[in-house]
């Protein structure tokens, strides 16, 4: 490059040269001098640049208002939905000592990150009513996979079973953790009216093979499963762990995993102060009960309180690293090491400023929302909604009797709404249906414009 | 020396923090239409669902918790804040803020990511170029962003390989993965976690690795081999292509661990060294935050005749137009709830813009000059030795021993790198590679001025000076962050274990 680049501090010709002398070499390219020639690249790499910030900015700005802007947030979730991130949330994350800090394994000099993540397992504790959560996994997904192997582990056994309502990117993500394991999964039916898992029929697969039974609460089509006490006593029965997946923004409204029986508790923790960013960084929920056995099986980090060695100060550490691949390596519970901590620090915060009662509105406000755009468009012609026969949460089933999923949406998008999830190649068995989600962020005025012209598409 | 203090604000808990009643945000209320119109929805919760009381959270104002959470970030070190951040195999590099600018624009921000393709092509565009760019970088020839680190970039390598293996009916007989001593921990335990058993070989006398010994284990029963190169000593091993034909010809593919990428973007490739899968760390070569962890990102790079086994969906274009498609051959299927680490992705992508290809190499030679520096300068100093491949230049990073010191003075690896913490420098990576005695890994990166370059070969010289001077001062280091050693013993006993706040409460009522 003709001019030293602002990233590269020591570009500046005269710097190079005095190093290279203090080195005792003439060039760089004698410190390349055991890269054989025949491997040595011969041209520049096809990389337009250097450019500009100002460059940049507007190349690449102009390439994300290809996106288009939509009149409200989408009716979509599913595992990532649109909910509101306050600005301190924002305003924290974003600082340098947090955001561009490694993983803290010098614990003097980063107690802030340590207090922050102990915090974080500490809240994430008392929103599902668990004893111990982890720092965080990848996303719901891959706790979920993980969670799955971990129940192998702790009772030696290789059938996992799910509900067959499970959406299938998770389902897939699942299978991804589990195959190389040896583990089995089998997926249980459901009651054809309410949605409910069929307590028979998950009875009839339980046997001495079974390692976990895992539900979503929500489920995956957003009714709330009731019967968790029953399936909870089934598992323990049959001495298989319980394990349940949660969206957490419910947890306002509706009884924790923790005081039904849940052994493992996972699930999406994006909704709790982290943006939507086309499906990631999300943030994987991992809690366990107050058991040795179990926190020694755990996969990914802990944070635990202790003192200083002269007993002066309260200070926070890394602990139990005897699980983890730096130490274990092929011994680990997993091999996790680059994790979600920043989204975690989000929803610390996110969790601190709502508090108990703002959390409890968050739910209440997202299900009456959920609850009154349910009801209009289930009084549109030619739809059923919800399909199921159950108290959902925030989303909830739509079914077009005459109509496409695909007519219906793409006569939305030239409205600049975009509607729920496609579940036509998901769950053929259920028409042409779509999974609809509404948080706090949809107000009234986006409701009845989404009815509005779902009935205009319906009607055309 | 610098004259260093880190902040210590004796911060509570949140917990310990606000009064009751008091909130930090309010949700937007129900209109008032909409309240009238709806029934109280507690009453519809079917029985024995509702939560009977809400969780136990903070009850604090806007400002309190926006000062604890300041307070903490104070009690913490940063590349961008501090001075330097040579933690070995990391790549501290300089994390831009225009990448974050950018990275907080709404339209990557608040997009859903099941939205119709038709409404998301800005965002689809930018995957699909960062893609080629990363391609162009590693020398394969298709990829997946999927992966959200590093370590899982790794096992999408080895769910790779083990459908490579098993579409060719080979699976049963293929069941080792080969890895030097010199590895990084992840690669044992993802290949593990892919089923496989791992073979151990050891490193030669110049840190590469050792020809005769992975003769000796490679046969018909060999999936794959997993390696770094340059690898964790920071040395190039010239014998690669050798090492490649040798696990080749056995059938055993080349996976290459990408966490050094860093050293030799634009001066050789992976691809060109007979590697058929890829993984690079954004976070370390491309400049993303870790975030004090993560989120980070691992794309994986594939030859050709693997392509069909990557992870759904696959970004598609089409004259300009860019679709996601489901349908796959041989997919592995999905490693992630969605696409990957979209976020951390732009900024990457930010980066490798700014700088575009001849930036990159430059960087790469930079990181390799400051690395060489630093080494040059260290390695006679009374107390470290630079161990391994005498008198070969090292790449990106470098690894010295502090075993002199140790057996003459006591003081140990451990020991100097919380000594440097006192001078406002992070540490090393220590103990680390485990082929090295009392092993501290220096890796500066292309970042660090001359000038902070030269502090940290000072602070090394002050605390080679000290160890054979005042021992007890290095060996009671440091004492000048927000806390000095923690009793590490303590919060890892079963008997004082205390992962919450709860639990804390109930052992100091």
């Amino acid at each position: 490059m003709n001019k030293p680049h602002p990233y590269l501090p020591n570009s500046v010709p005269e710097i190079k040269e005095t190093m290279l002398e203090d080195i005792g070499v003439k060039s760089i390219e004698d410190l390349y001098s055991d890269v054989p020639d025949e491997l040595k690249f011969n041209r520049e790499l096809d990389i337009p640049g250097p450019n500009s910030e100002a460059e940049v900015k507007r190349l690449i700005s102009g390439q994300l208002e290809k996106n288009l802007t939509l009149r409200c947030p989408p009716f979509l979730g599913g595992g990532v939905w649109p909910h509101y991130v306050p600005a301190v949330v924002d305003e924290i994350v974003r600082r340098a000592e947090f955001l561009t800090s490694y993983t803290p394994y010098q614990p003097e000099m980063t107690q802030g990150m340590l207090q922050v993540i102990f915090e974080y397992q500490s809240l994430i504790c008392e929103l599902l009513g668990m004893e111990v959560a982890n720092a965080s996994m990848y996303d719901w997904a891959t706790a979920l996979g993980e969670a799955a192997r971990m129940a192998s582990r702790l009772n030696r056994r290789d059938v996992f079973i799910v509900p067959s309502l499970i959406s299938s990117k998770r389902f897939s993500v699942l299978k991804s953790y589990t195959d190389p394991a040896g583990i089995k999964v089998v997926q249980v039916d459901y009651d054809k009216t309410t949605g409910q898992i069929d307590l028979e029929d998950l009875k009839d697969n339980m046997d001495s093979k079974v390692a976990g039974v895992y539900v979503e609460n929500p489920s995956y089509l957003g009714f709330i499963e009731e019967n968790v006490d029953a399936i909870a006593e089934i598992a323990h029965d049959s001495k298989a762990l319980f394990v349940v997946g949660v969206d957490p923004t419910s947890l306002g409204l509706i009884k924790p995993p923790g005081e039904y029986g849940a052994d493992l508790v996972i699930g999406e923790g994006q909704p709790l102060g982290n943006h939507m960013n086309f499906g990631g960084p999300l943030l994987g929920l991992f809690a366990c009960r107050d058991d040795p056995r179990m926190m020694r099986q755990m996969p990914g980090r802990l944070i635990g309180v202790t003192d200083t060695m002269d007993g002066s100060r309260r200070g926070f550490t890394m602990t139990l690293q005897t699980r983890e691949q730096h130490i274990r390596r092929e011994k680990a519970t997993s091999n996790i090491c680059s994790n979600q901590a920043l989204n975690a620090v989000a929803s610390a915060a996110y969790l601190s400023l709502m508090g108990p009662s703002g959390f409890k509105e968050l739910s209440e406000v997202v299900a009456s929302r959920a609850r009154y755009a349910m009801r209009r468009i289930g009084e549109l012609s030619g739809v059923r909604a919800p399909l199921f026969n159950s108290f959902h949460f925030k989303e909830f089933t739509v079914k077009f009797n005459d109509k496409t999923v695909d007519e219906v949406h793409n006569n939305l998008l030239d409205k600049h709404l975009h509607g729920g999830l496609s579940l036509v190649e998901e769950f053929p068995e259920l028409g042409e249906s779509a999974l609809y989600c509404v948080t706090e962020m949809h107000t009234k005025k986006d409701i009845d414009k989404l009815v509005a012209a779902l009935g205009e598409a319906l009607e055309e | 020396m610098r004259r260093f203090r880190q902040a210590y604000w004796d911060e509570p808990l949140i917990f310990e923090i606000g009064r009751e009643d008091r909130v930090g945000f309010h949700v937007s209320p129900l209109e008032p239409e909409l309240q009238d119109a709806m029934d109280d929805i507690s009453e519809l919760v079917p029985a024995g669902m509702l939560r009977a009381k809400p969780p136990e959270l903070p009850e604090a104002s806007e400002i309190e918790v926006l000062r604890h959470y300041i307070h903490l970030s104070q009690m913490n070190y940063g590349v961008n804040s501090g001075v330097i951040y040579p933690l070995g195999s990391c790549t501290m590099k300089y994390n831009p803020v225009i990448n974050e600018v950018l990275a907080g624009h709404p339209k990557i921000t608040e997009v859903h990511p099941d939205q119709e393709a038709t409404t998301t092509q800005g965002t689809l565009e930018i995957l699909y170029d960062l893609k080629k760019y990363f391609l162009e970088v590693t020398g394969m020839d298709d990829g997946t962003l999927q992966p959200a680190a590093g370590a899982h970039g790794e096992y999408v390598g080895i769910l790779i390989i083990r459908a490579y293996h098993m579409d060719r009916g080979e699976l049963d007989q293929r069941t080792e993965i080969i890895i030097p001593d010199s590895a990084h921990g992840t690669n044992p335990a993802s290949a593990i976690m892919g089923g496989f058993k791992t073979i151990e070989i050891p490193s030669n006398e110049d840190g590469g690795v050792d020809i005769e010994a992975l003769k000796s284990v490679v046969g018909p029963q060999t999936a794959g081999l997993m390696l770094t190169n340059p690898n964790t000593l920071g040395i190039f091993d010239s014998n690669i292509a050798k090492i490649a034909e040798i696990v080749h010809d056995v059938g055993g593919l080349m996976y290459y661990d990408g966490a050094n990428l860093n050293a030799i973007m634009g001066k050789c490739r992976p691809g060109d060294m007979g590697f058929d899968i890829v993984h690079s760390n954004l976070h370390k070569t491309f400049s993303t935050p870790h975030g004090g962890g993560g989120p980070g990102s691992g794309p994986v790079g594939v030859k050709a005749y693997l392509s069909k086994y990557l992870p759904v969906p696959y970004i598609n274009e089409d004259e300009g137009v860019y679709s996601l498609s489901w349908e796959r051959e041989k997919t592995i299927g999905k490693v992630h709830g969605y696409h990957g680490n979209i976020n951390p992705i732009l900024k990457a992508y930010t980066y490798m813009l700014t700088l575009g290809g001849e930036g990159l190499r430059e960087s790469s030679e930079l990181s390799v000059l400051n690395s060489n520096y630093i080494a040059s300068k260290l390695k006679d100093v009374r107390g470290y030795s630079l161990p391994y491949a005498e008198g070969k230049p090292r790449m990106h990073e470098a690894v010295l021993s502090a075993t002199n010191m140790s057996n003459e003075t006591g003081v140990r690896a451990l020991n100097v790198s919380k000594k440097l913490l006192d001078y406002g420098i992070h540490a090393p990576t220590t103990y680390f590679p485990l082929i090295v005695d009392e092993a501290l890994m220096i890796e500066p990166t292309e970042s660090e001025p001359l000038e902070s370059l030269d502090e940290f070969i000072e602070a090394m010289k002050k605390v080679s000076e000290l160890a054979y001077s005042d021992p007890e001062d290095v060996m009671g280091a440091p004492h000048n962050t927000a806390v000095g050693k923690l009793d590490e013993t303590r919060a890892a006993h079963p008997k004082t274990i205390c992962l919450s706040w709860r639990k804390y409460c109930s052992i100091n009522p």
